[in-house]
């Protein structure tokens, strides 16, 4: 006994030295893992409240960008409408659309960025908008540019992001016009580049090619775009890989939009029942 | 008492600097410094050690809270904060008497050089090994070791050369 509490005195530093690093790689791992990292993050009230207050300063500096970017979605939306009515003009048969059995599928929140990260392995980004706007966990976040990535923890007024530039981050995306799929992936390298595994072989890809959003998953809808073809690798790859461009400059993000699909809880239902 | 204070108002301030300053330059796309290692080397030394390790295991995980790293701040600062001690030993040659009288800043540049550079160096080795996650990329950890370090280093330089008094 005696010499359990000599030992015990001798190393007593050390043991508590130990006991906190286990407490730490805890954490790490459990950060890692997309379901449980509940509770280190930075989407809480605290951490949440001061990047909150960093963003409303550093906001003034990019003002003039952010009115550049609304002119350019107003532009393009008011293009995408006149091309609307003019089809339906033309058209010979107008689709009578059911009020009662109309619904939309998706909601988009607006959302701001009040901590951005990209220079790491697994970055997460922090936006303005929780539980009581309506996010939940596992909603896709885009912006007007493209995609930028999916929320995973939420509180009452802050969400942290799983940005596409995170090693676990998998999104179902596509070549446009086309619908062979591969999902998209991060290698950690380049913040402007990320990679398209698992498409077929059979498609025909080449330098310049947009890549999109598939809507394969219930998260993202599909055609948001992602960026553009940058390098191919040919021959016989276990995963034929495919480099992609982004449209969106990771480093420089203020607003952005979260998008809630309606269908969610059908479409898992759906799925569910096909598994048992 | 003053003390306490003193090292509250360290621990909020090097937090701070380090979260939405520092974090944010990414010089070179990649490049941060991490000066809330600092806090280890400001920190008196003592005999009762367990404030110190209690203190520096916060700092680390404030850091992650901040930064939405898990736990990897707070397990390489607590590292660096343990062995702390053995490099006190073997850089200024003393023992738990002269603790009490011990500052840092009134020790001989080379060995303060010494002592900071190997304290820095262990632990940004630590810290993007477990940011990396894998064994994949060990060049970048080492590069990215090496430029951090030079970044931190002569940042902690300047500063405690900036805000040491004239003895």
């Amino acid at each position: 006994m005696q010499q359990i509490v000599f030992f015990l005195h001798k190393y007593k530093y050390f043991l508590f030295f130990l006991f906190l690093e286990f407490i730490a790689i805890a954490l790490t791992f459990n950060n890692l893992n997309f379901h449980k990292s509940k509770f280190v993050n930075s989407a809480n009230f605290v951490t949440g409240g001061l990047y909150s207050k960093a963003t409303d300063v550093s906001e003034y500096l990019h003002l003039k960008d952010i009115n550049k970017e609304l002119l350019d979605e107003n532009t393009r939306l008011i293009n995408k409408l006149q091309q609307n009515t003019f089809m339906l003009d033309s058209t010979i048969e107008v689709e009578v659309i059911d009020s009662v059995l109309y619904h939309q599928k998706y909601i988009y929140i607006n959302a701001r960025i009040e901590k951005n990260e990209y220079s790491s392995q697994f970055n997460y980004l922090t936006i303005n908008k929780g539980i009581k706007e309506g996010v939940y966990s596992e909603m896709a976040v885009i912006n007007s540019k493209g995609i930028i990535g999916i929320t995973d923890n939420v509180n009452n007024n802050y969400a942290r992001v799983q940005s596409i530039l995170n090693k676990n981050s998998k999104i179902n995306a596509r070549v446009k016009n086309s619908n062979h799929f591969g999902s998209l992936e991060w290698d950690g390298k380049d913040y402007n580049i990320v990679q398209l595994i698992d498409i077929p072989r059979q498609a025909i890809l080449k330098i310049g090619d947009t890549i999109e959003t598939g809507g394969k998953s219930t998260i993202f809808p599909g055609g948001v775009p992602v960026g553009i073809i940058s390098k191919t690798y040919n021959g016989n790859t276990v995963n034929n890989r495919i480099d992609v461009q982004l449209f969106n400059d990771m480093s420089n993000l203020g607003f952005v939009y979260v998008v809630k699909n309606l269908h969610k809880q059908e479409i898992k239902s759906l799925e569910n029942t096909s598994n048992e | 008492m003053n003390k306490i204070f003193y090292l509250v108002f360290l621990f909020i301030f090097l937090l701070l600097l380090q979260v939405l300053v520092l974090s944010n330059i990414n010089f070179l796309g990649y490049i941060n410094p991490y000066l809330y290692i600092s806090f280890v080397f400001f920190f008196p030394l003592k005999k009762n050690r367990f404030p110190f390790l209690i203190t520096t295991f916060f700092m680390g995980l404030s850091v992650d809270f901040f930064l939405d790293s898990g736990g990897i701040h707070a397990f390489s600062i607590l590292f660096i904060g343990y062995i702390r001690l053995f490099f006190v030993r073997l850089f200024f040659k003393k023992t738990e008497i002269d603790f009490l009288l011990f500052r840092l800043q009134s020790e001989p540049f080379g060995k303060i050089f010494n002592y900071v550079v190997s304290l820095t160096v262990i632990h940004h080795l630590i810290l993007f090994s477990f940011i990396n996650f894998s064994f994949d990329n060990i060049s970048d950890v080492l590069l990215n070791t090496l430029f951090s370090s030079i970044f931190t280093l002569t940042l902690y330089f300047i500063g405690s050369y900036i805000f040491t008094k004239e003895q």
